[in-house]
């Protein structure tokens, strides 16, 4: 093993951004979920708009887990 | 088998000791947020991450080679050094426990290793630039990396669930949490199980029972899973209440946020091979989280006492460490026989004292708010 000081790059660049697509990404499912039960009580209607989506976004992010853990675990580490 | 001698098993139980500590003093890291916020409950919180470390433990070996055949020369390493080493991390983690801080089970790890190297072997035997690279860079970068990313995410979380019904929000981020705390003490598992076993594995090579740059072997990487695992399972309440109370006035999109960010960063780091602090990770991530909710105040009181804690950490093992090991170099058995028997000793008298005032499953969430009114700031971290 040599010194790897470009090793930080790709650790500081995937994990805010992983961090903060996953974040995101569940935020909108959760708003798009939360939603339609506001609208609900204001309009007295069923709101069924923004479920799909929101059931999107829930299923996106297990999705770039097992992605993430995929890579972590089957594709083998720089040494 | 022939070469596992009686100190060889001794150093094997004292590491596996050592990796329970860990369990316990880091079960705070995956769980404190989710525990705070009421996404999970106590005992529910550790059994989940007790089982989720062990399974983390079989699936990655590449820190513990970090460790194995990195920041010490497994050449001039004997296992009554690694032993003294371990001693001094043990004893460290007991005492930042007991004080409820969150210091580097890592950080106190390599400490004991590194004092116990260079008081027994001289300071050839400790790879500095090695020690820079994958211990010392990532203690500083890591938390930092972890942070903004927190923040950011908490930031974008609030905005784009703003007009949102708030009970909703509350609801589906703590449904969040449980996953995202999950995929810490995953995390978890595969980081830091691997520094015990990093550790036998450079005992059997220093005793010449493996090949030097072995990979651990099965029972080593099982051993070493369980006593974490278990270690979690036990909780280290006084931890747990201190980063879930005490840094910041934690909720559950901050605390999803948090996880996520602490996940991401442990993760690849651990792929990479940077032995960094799971500790260290997740307190800066929840410090992110706190500044990343307007009006979220953040407890720069505690997590100066914290940042303190880290700085020490490394040292102050290393200087128990390096006691231990001139000791155990110049007495023989019989200074083995003593450094164990002290450590021994002064670790039964930490836990002792801990139970004067017990923080357990029961008062984990409350204790810490009743003292924040009846006693000043000043008292607050060194009572949890």
């Amino acid at each position: 093993m040599q010194a790897d000081w470009t090793a930080l790059g790709p650790v500081t660049a995937a994990g805010v951004g992983v961090a903060v697509a996953v974040g995101v990404v569940f935020a909108l499912g959760v708003h798009g979920h939360a939603r339609p039960e506001g609208v609900r009580e204001h309009r007295g209607g069923p709101g069924a708009r923004g479920l799909g989506p929101a059931a999107l976004c829930f299923l996106a992010c297990p999705a770039v887990v097992a992605y993430g853990t995929y890579l972590d675990l089957f594709v083998p580490g720089p040494h | 088998m022939d070469h596992i001698t009686f100190l060889v098993a001794v150093v094997i139980v004292t590491a596996l000791a050592f990796d329970f500590t860990n369990g316990f003093h880091d079960t705070a890291n995956a769980m404190a947020t989710s525990i705070a916020t009421g996404a999970l409950a106590p005992r529910a919180a550790v059994l989940i991450s007790g089982v989720l470390n062990v399974i983390g433990a079989f699936l990655s070996t590449e820190v513990a080679r970090t460790i194995s055949g990195g920041i010490v020369s497994d050449t001039l390493v004997t296992p009554g050094m690694i032993f003294a080493g371990l001693v001094g991390a043990i004893l460290w983690n007991l005492l930042t426990w007991f004080l409820g801080l969150p210091s580097s089970s890592s950080h106190a790890l390599f400490g004991g290793l590194i004092g116990a190297v260079w008081a027994g072997a001289g300071s050839h035997g400790v790879h500095f630039a090695k020690v820079v690279e994958k211990v010392l860079v990532p203690a500083v970068a890591s938390p930092l990396v972890a942070g903004v990313a927190a923040l950011l995410a908490t930031c974008l979380a609030y905005r784009l669930t703003a007009r949102a019904r708030e009970e909703a929000v509350t609801k589906g981020f703590r449904i969040g949490q449980i996953a995202s705390a999950s995929l810490v003490s995953l995390a978890h598992g595969t980081n830091d199980a691997q520094k015990t076993m990093g550790v036998i594995t450079l005992t059997l090579i220093s005793a010449g029972a493996l090949g030097h740059d072995a990979d651990p072997p099965l029972w080593v990487i099982a051993s070493a899973g369980l006593a974490i695992g278990l270690g979690t399972y036990l909780g280290g309440w006084r931890i747990i209440r201190t980063m879930g109370k005490g840094l910041t006035e934690i909720r559950s999109p901050q605390g999803f946020a948090a996880e996520t960010a602490s996940t991401t960063v442990i993760l690849t780091s651990a792929h990479l091979g940077f032995a960094l602090s799971t500790t260290q990770v997740a307190s800066g991530s929840i410090l992110g989280a706190g500044l990343g909710r307007r009006l979220a105040e953040v407890r720069w009181g505690v997590a100066g006492r914290m940042a303190v804690a880290w700085l020490i950490t490394l040292p102050a093992a290393a200087l128990l460490g390096g006691l231990a090991a001139a000791v155990v170099q110049n007495g023989g058995d019989l200074g083995t026989a003593a450094v164990a028997l002290v450590g021994a000793a002064l670790a039964a008298g930490i836990v002792l004292l801990a139970r004067r005032n017990p923080v357990h499953a029961h008062n984990v969430n409350d204790a810490h708010e009743v003292r924040l009114r009846t006693e000043p700031p000043a008292k607050v971290g060194t009572a949890a």
